[in-house]
């Protein structure tokens, strides 16, 4: 049984003197104890509002609607009580966000940071949560931590900065956490570092983990479900080879091409997806990246497309799908992986693993 | 930390070097000179030639400023020429309750702005918030002495809950050691002549406590809006900490920064606006005082006036400052 089932969500904003957006338009997906599920789209297609809805952060406005469902463990997200929803955050879903600088208190010390969620849902204080706030930086790598418990996150880099972030996090061993662009902010060095630190916290405790990215690259190295989103919908949703291998819906396959690649120099050119993510269809009248997409057919515009299951693990919403054999645009002998925007060997290293496994099992 | 109030604490001496400059230069450039200041511009040649003799007026400028720089620092601050009294003696009799004054007014725009701005902000759009940000826009725009006349009236003359002048019953008979009427009733623990003191401050200080409190409210709504819209605040949301932490430790902690600022920013304006208050209710701190100086050209105790608010600000601006530094680590000195 899936330990988040999200289903139907749709988040609408709607302020005065200001056109109405809706966000999130039905975005439905599922994570498994323990599973890494990513959320990939370009940015404005509703990552972050989905991500806040779960964790009831929405402001709390009129005007701001949300419907659907989120059962967490068979607790529907949505609908809890605010006093048990701060209860369940921090300590059974926690939350890691893109800017590590801005995300925490500038005028409280690091150590502080920590020891405050310790003390919220472990009942931890004094020299006990003193002590385990130091373990916890010292499990993300942070360097001398008895010292930087006692520094201001001005005195931290980036990394360190996205580390502590973490640390907070994973101190109650959440059973769920939520990454959104949690490497967008940060050196491309680092980024791949921060991404191996992810990998091996969730894959030590048996988190479930959330990636919220805009750059498959990322989810190439760590996810074992992808799902794409555009628009505020989920377009396709596939477990991560086959996605890579086989990409059904001509909006990921737009994605793949635009992943820069290690070997890009010699003449190959990132081929972005053609117009901008504002040309949108509202999906009521049908396909929303119809605006955009080379494989348009009459059927696409008139009623949203069905989504499309082929079998249990893989499902996309297109009424003119990408033949399987297509795959992505990627030269079959080159034999290179999508890549990260830039160098770093050990960004490379964390996508390599993904790809070219993947093709074995497909020429196998 | 130790450093860093040393180093502020020097930092006050070219200021008030600078101060004490301009004071120089502006009673130098009086119309007829510092003789005609001092005797009227009906002084006949003979007056004035003496006094200008008795001042050293004669002397070169260098000289002169050397001596008024001189008993400047003795606090010297020479004889007001309508009471004839030393000026610094006036001021520690008078001052105290200028300063008590002031001190209650700041209290009681702090006590109530603070969480007023905060709940305003919380409130965005909602009644409260309308009627905080109306509240405040009359708060700055009623003049001080005409609010003071209207407590007077009502709270005083007509429901007879607070005195309507003075600062202590004429009945009681009080022991005074620092002119500091409530101080002093708890210094020599006559707590009547402390709690009658203090209930002569209340009228005052909400009056001369509504401009600041209307600033203060506006400055910690916008601060709290601000800082409510920050990353840190949605991360200590995620936490799941209780709304008090989260709003303790996290949204005012951050929103006060300002404040502070303000804070000092506004206690100038506080002592000015006191001398209005004090003539309403015939408050014998130092408003009267140096309002009769004014008309009566008194140029020693306005000079002396002068300096000590600019001390007092410059002081409580460095207590905001070091607050700052308590408050915020990235202005901290290493
Ligand atoms: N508080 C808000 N009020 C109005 N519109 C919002 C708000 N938050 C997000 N949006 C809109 O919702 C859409 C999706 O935003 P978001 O989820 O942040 O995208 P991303 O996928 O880049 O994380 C954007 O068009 C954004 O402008
Ligand atoms: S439904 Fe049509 S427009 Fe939409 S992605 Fe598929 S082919 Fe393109
Ligand atoms: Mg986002």
């Amino acid at each position: 049984m899936a330990l988040l089932e999200v289903e139907e969500l749709s988040v609408t904003f709607r302020q005065r003197g200001r056109r109405t957006v809706r966000a999130v338009d039905g975005v439905s997906f599922s994570v498994d104890a323990g599973e890494v599920v990513g959320l990939v789209g370009e940015s404005g297609c509703g990552k972050s509002v989905t991500s806040l809805a779960i964790m009831g952060l929405l402001p709390r406005q009129a005007g701001v609607t949300v419907e659907g469902r989120a059962d967490f463990d068979g607790t529907d997200l949505l609908r809890v009580d605010r006093r048990t929803m701060r209860d369940i955050r921090g300590r059974d879903i926690a939350m890691i966000f893109q800017d590590p600088l801005s995300s925490l208190n500038p005028v409280l010390p690091i150590g502080r940071q920590v020891t405050e969620v310790l003390a919220r849902h472990r009942g931890l204080s004094g020299e006990a949560a003193r002590r385990e706030a130091a373990e916890l930086l010292d499990r993300v790598g942070i360097p001398d931590p008895t010292r930087r418990l006692r520094e201001y996150p001005h005195q931290l880099s980036g990394g360190m900065r996205q580390r502590a972030l973490i640390a907070i996090a994973v101190a109650c061993r959440p059973r769920l956490l939520i990454a959104d662009e949690p490497t967008t902010a940060l050196d491309v060095t680092i980024q791949a570092q921060i991404l191996e630190l992810l990998k091996e916290l969730v894959r030590d405790s048996g988190t479930a983990l959330i990636m919220i990215t805009h750059d498959l690259g990322v989810v190439a190295g760590m996810c074992d479900t992808v799902n794409v989103l555009y628009a505020g919908r989920v377009v396709e949703t596939a477990r991560r080879r086959p996605l890579f291998t086989e990409p059904r819906h001509p909006y990921t396959v737009g994605l793949l091409n635009s992943i820069p690649r290690l070997d890009g120099g010699r003449g190959e050119r990132l081929s972005p997806i053609p117009g901008s993510v504002r040309d949108v269809l509202p999906w009521a009248d049908g396909c929303a990246f119809a605006p955009r997409c080379s494989r348009q057919v009459p059927s696409c515009v008139g009623g949203p497309p069905a989504l499309v299951l082929t079998h249990t693990d893989r499902s996309y919403r297109c009424v003119n799908p990408v033949p399987p054999a297509a795959g992505p645009a990627t030269p079959a002998d080159s034999g290179t992986a999508p890549a990260p925007t830039a160098g770093g060997s050990a960004a490379g290293e964390t996508r390599t693993t993904a790809v070219p496994a993947a093709r074995e099992e497909e020429s196998a | 930390m130790f450093r860093f109030i040393v180093r502020r604490l020097l930092q006050l001496v070219p200021a008030l070097f600078g101060l004490s400059v301009l004071l120089f230069i502006w009673l130098h450039k009086l119309p007829g000179g510092p003789e005609s200041a001092i005797l009227g511009e009906r002084a006949t040649p003979e007056m004035r030639a003496a006094i200008r003799e008795n001042l050293g007026l004669d002397e070169p400028i260098l000289v002169q400023y050397g001596r008024f720089m001189r008993r400047l620092i003795r606090l010297d601050l020479g004889t007001s020429i309508s009471t004839k009294r030393e000026v610094t003696t006036e001021f520690l009799e008078r001052f105290p309750g200028t300063v008590e004054l002031a001190l209650t007014a700041m209290l009681i725009a702090v006590a109530l702005g603070i969480p007023l701005g905060y709940l305003a902000a919380r409130r965005r759009g909602r009644f409260l918030d309308h009627v905080s940000v109306a509240g405040s826009l009359v708060g700055v725009c009623v003049p001080v002495f005409f609010l003071a006349y209207v407590l007077k009236a009502i709270f005083a003359e007509h429901l007879h809950l607070f005195p309507s002048s003075g600062r202590q019953d004429p009945t009681i008979n009080a022991t005074r050691v620092t002119n500091f009427f409530v101080l002093d009733g708890l210094l020599t623990r006559e707590w009547d002549a402390a709690a009658d003191a203090l209930w002569h401050l209340v009228l005052p200080g909400l009056a001369l406590a509504s401009i600041p409190l209307a600033v203060i409210v506006r400055i910690t709504r916008a601060s709290v809006l601000e800082v409510l819209g920050e990353d840190y605040i949605r991360t200590a949301e995620a936490k799941g900490l209780t709304e008090r932490v989260v709003r303790n430790r996290h949204v005012l902690r951050n929103a006060m920064l300002p404040v502070s600022t303000t804070i000092g920013l506004l206690t100038g304006g506080l002592l000015s606006g006191a001398v209005l208050t004090e003539t309403v209710f015939a408050f014998s701190g130092i408003g009267a005082f140096v309002a009769d100086s004014i008309s009566h050209r008194d140029y020693p105790v306005l000079m002396g006036f002068i300096m000590i608010i600019a001390v007092i600000f410059v002081l409580v601006n460095l207590i905001v400052d070091i607050s700052y530094s308590l408050i915020d680590p990235r202005v901290r000195v290493r």
